[in-house]
Order: structure tokens, then C-alpha cells, then sequence
């Protein structure tokens, strides 16, 4: 049950984009194109998943000062054997998702994970942590990329769903899903949506309007802080 | 010099990191309450990245691409493959250097950037920096040029977003919006105004 909870809770409950503000850096970048989205999605979650366990397993051994360089390491060398994998095996999507792939290792979710469970939990429930988050992050970066490619370029995964105006069909795609503002508003509405449902990830107004407050002489507060 | 200007007005309104390549997000979204706080991790930014894309193109060019090191006798060696791992160190290497320099000779800035100089090390953008240098193969003039681009085009989206976010919390947004969701669609909307300066070619 515990195994479950650590791979599922940070699906939605605790989702390391949407709520944790986590690694959003690549998150948007690579969302025009699901093929390209999904390669990306299953590099991080190795990532993840794997750097969890290796810096778990020395987490006992690592002085804490310099703990930090140590999972900069892990981490750089699992971008670097995933990296390496995908020239070899998927040469044209490496090339597309150009710089991304390398910015694993500056993604936060991953030394946020290292960080904040591996170093402190044994190494198997760090690698599901690790997969878990990863999970979360591919969750929403999925969702997003078929909303842009199948409204941008009526396509999913490149065969036609529907077919464009220019070819001859009835769809004429917005153009603005392409571009990268609109990723932007689909994560806010993604955050808007996700905080009507749990009502518990609402965030404080600093402050607050009051509704028509009448000035009567000294008395008079114009803004409740 | 044409060419240098161009590059430079390039990276920083064009291909400006954090609105059209999405880099240092984490940062750029946690550090825009305050217009002071964005300012100054927007300077650290600007001299971290003028100094690392510099140095990560003369490794590059000297040490790591393939027959770099043919200075040393060793023509068939490509360590190309050992890019991240060298990048990511010599940022790390870079900000701890220059907060013990800046500490020693210039506190007044050393304390003005206080704890933004070590979150410099985990921020895409000055990764992402030097991973564009290498990926269009830009040469060591062309690369100061764009680490200080890069920097100043970051610094200016954060200072801008700090700004709206400061008059903004005055406004009456829907409930699931507050916070992260409507900054969410002002970097959409603020990304979407500097698309227009796509157009402009020098």
C-alpha cells in the first residue's frame, strides 16, 4: 500500500509541476510535438527514478557538505548515458529536443527529489519516489502535448486526426498552440483547474479588496490588509 | 561588429531565455514577487552567465570537441561526451569562486545578491547557455556576446514580471488562480509580447 502511495500521490495530489513548481523549465518547451514529448517524459523519469536510487544507496557514506556535488555528479552521469542512448537509437528526436535533454540535470524536480527524500529513506521506496515524480511530470507534459499537437497541427503522435483546411478538410488549426506563450496559458488553466477540485492548493491572497467600504471621517479604512 | 551587435540585440529581445526558451523557469517564477529581489538575481545572472559560456567555449574548443586536443599530441580523442558533466562543474566552480571573490572585495554587491548567487548553480538558463553555445558552434568573441545577451534578456523578462506581480496582488483573481496560475498566464502573455520583436532582423 505504502509502495502505491509513494507512486501515485505525486500524480495529482502532490504534482511536482503544478503544485510543487518543479521543473517547469522543459516542461514547455518540448510540448508542440507528442512524439518528441513522450521520448522526453520516459528520459526523465529514468532520470529520476535512477538518480533517487544511486544517491539513497550513498547516502550514508556522502559527507553532507558536499553532498550536493556528489548528486550533481549522479545525476550529469545518468543525463550523460541517456543523452548518449538517444543519439544512438532516436537521432532525429535527440536532435529536436536539441539543449533539453541535458537540462535534465538543472531540472529541479530531480535534485528537489535527491534533496528532499532520497537522502533521508532507504533506496527502494526513493526509486518509486524518483518514478512517481517523474510520472507527475509526464502526466501533465502528455496532456499538454496532445492538446497542442491535436489543436495546433490536427495531428497526434504525426498521423492526421483531423484533416486541415489547407489540404482539403475542415480544420483550420490555431496556429497559437505552436508557439510557446500558449503552453503558458494551458499550465494555468491546467493549475486552475486542478485547484477547483482540491480546494486544499489554493494559495492566500496578500491582500484583500473589501466590497465598497464607506469613508466616515476618522474611522475611515480604505484597504484591509 | 555588425555582426556582434546583431547577436547581442538577438539574445537578448529575440531568443530571450526565460520567454521563448522556457529556461530558469523554476527560478524565474519562485524570486518575481519583489522588484528588488528579481533585480539583483537578475545582475548575478547577467555576470554569472558573461563568465561561464566564455570559459565552457574554450574548454570546449581546447579540451573536449573531437580533435580538440591536438595541441597535446592526442588528435584522435573526442570528448565531446563529457560536455555535461564538465559544463555543470565549471558553473558550480564559477559561482563558488565568485561569491568568495565578491565576498573578499566587493561586499556591498556580495550582500546585495546574498543568497541568490548559490541558486545560480541550479538554474537552467545558465546551463542552457552554455548548451546553445555549443549546439550553433558559436566562436569565443561571439560567445561573450551572448552569455552577456542571454543574462541581460533574462534579468529584463524577470525585473518586467516582478513589476506586474507587485501591482498585480491588488487585483481581485478568481480563487483557483491566485498565485501560481495567474502568473502562469502573465508569462504567457508577457512571452507572447516579446514574440513581436520576431520580426526584427538587424
Amino acid at each position: 500500500m505504502k509502495a502505491l502511495e509513494l507512486l501515485t500521490k505525486p500524480i495529482f495530489r502532490n504534482n511536482p509541476i503544478a503544485l510543487q513548481i518543479l521543473g517547469i523549465c522543459s516542461a514547455l518547451a518540448v510540448t508542440s510535438n507528442l512524439r518528441v514529448t513522450l521520448v522526453m517524459c520516459v528520459a526523465l523519469t529514468v532520470v529520476a527514478g535512477l538518480s533517487n536510487f544511486f544517491v539513497s544507496i550513498v547516502r550514508n557514506h556522502a559527507p553532507d557538505n558536499i553532498r550536493i556535488i556528489i548528486q550533481m555528479t549522479i545525476i550529469a552521469s545518468l543525463v550523460i548515458v541517456v543523452d548518449e542512448t538517444l543519439k544512438a537509437v532516436a537521432y532525429d528526436i535527440s536532435k529536436q529536443l536539441s539543449v533539453f535533454v541535458g537540462l535534465i540535470i538543472t531540472n529541479c524536480i530531480i535534485l528537489g527529489r535527491t534533496e528532499a527524500f532520497a537522502l533521508k529513506n532507504p533506496p527502494w521506496p526513493s526509486f518509486l519516489d524518483g518514478i512517481g515524480n517523474g510520472l507527475g511530470y509526464s502526466v501533465l507534459l502528455i496532456g499538454l502535448a496532445t492538446i497542442r499537437e491535436l489543436f495546433g497541427s490536427g495531428t497526434l503522435l504525426g498521423y492526421n486526426i483531423m484533416p486541415l483546411a489547407a489540404d482539403g478538410g475542415w480544420y483550420v488549426p490555431n496556429g497559437m498552440l505552436l508557439l510557446p506563450p500558449s503552453a503558458f496559458f494551458l499550465i494555468g488553466l491546467f493549475i486552475w483547474a486542478l485547484r477547483t477540485w482540491d480546494k486544499a492548493q489554493v494559495e492566500a491572497p496578500d491582500f484583500k479588496i473589501k466590497s465598497n467600504t464607506k469613508p466616515s471621517g476618522a474611522d475611515y479604512v480604505p484597504l484591509t490588509r | 561588429m555588425e555582426h556582434y551587435l546583431s547577436l547581442f540585440i538577438r539574445s537578448i529581445f529575440i531568443e530571450n531565455l526565460a520567454l521563448a526558451f522556457f529556461l530558469g523557469m523554476c527560478t524565474f517564477l519562485a524570486v518575481s514577487k519583489k522588484v528588488n529581489a528579481a533585480f539583483g538575481l537578475g545582475v548575478a545572472v547577467i555576470v554569472v552567465q558573461a563568465i561561464t559560456v566564455p570559459v565552457n567555449n574554450f574548454l570546449y574548443t581546447y579540451v573536449l570537441a573531437d580533435g580538440a586536443l591536438a595541441w597535446a599530441g592526442l588528435p584522435d580523442v573526442n570528448l565531446s561526451f563529457l560536455g555535461l558533466l564538465t559544463y555543470i562543474g565549471v558553473i558550480a566552480a564559477m559561482v563558488q569562486i565568485l561569491e568568495m571573490v565578491l565576498d573578499k572585495y566587493i561586499p556591498v554587491l556580495y550582500n546585495a545578491l546574498g543568497v541568490f548567487l548559490p541558486l545560480i548553480t541550479v538554474n537552467c538558463a545558465i546551463l542552457g547557455g552554455s548548451l546553445f553555445m555549443v549546439e550553433r558552434h558559436y566562436n569565443f568573441a561571439e560567445s561573450v556576446v551572448f552569455g552577456a545577451g542571454s543574462g541581460v534578456g533574462w534579468a529584463l523578462a524577470i525585473t518586467a514580471l516582478a513589476g506586474i506581480r507587485e501591482k498585480l496582488k491588488y487585483s481581485d483573481v478568481p480563487e483557483g488562480l491566485q498565485g501560481l496560475g495567474i502568473t502562469f498566464i502573465i508569462v504567457g502573455l508577457m512571452s507572447l509580447g516579446f514574440m513581436s520583436f520576431g520580426g526584427i532582423d538587424l
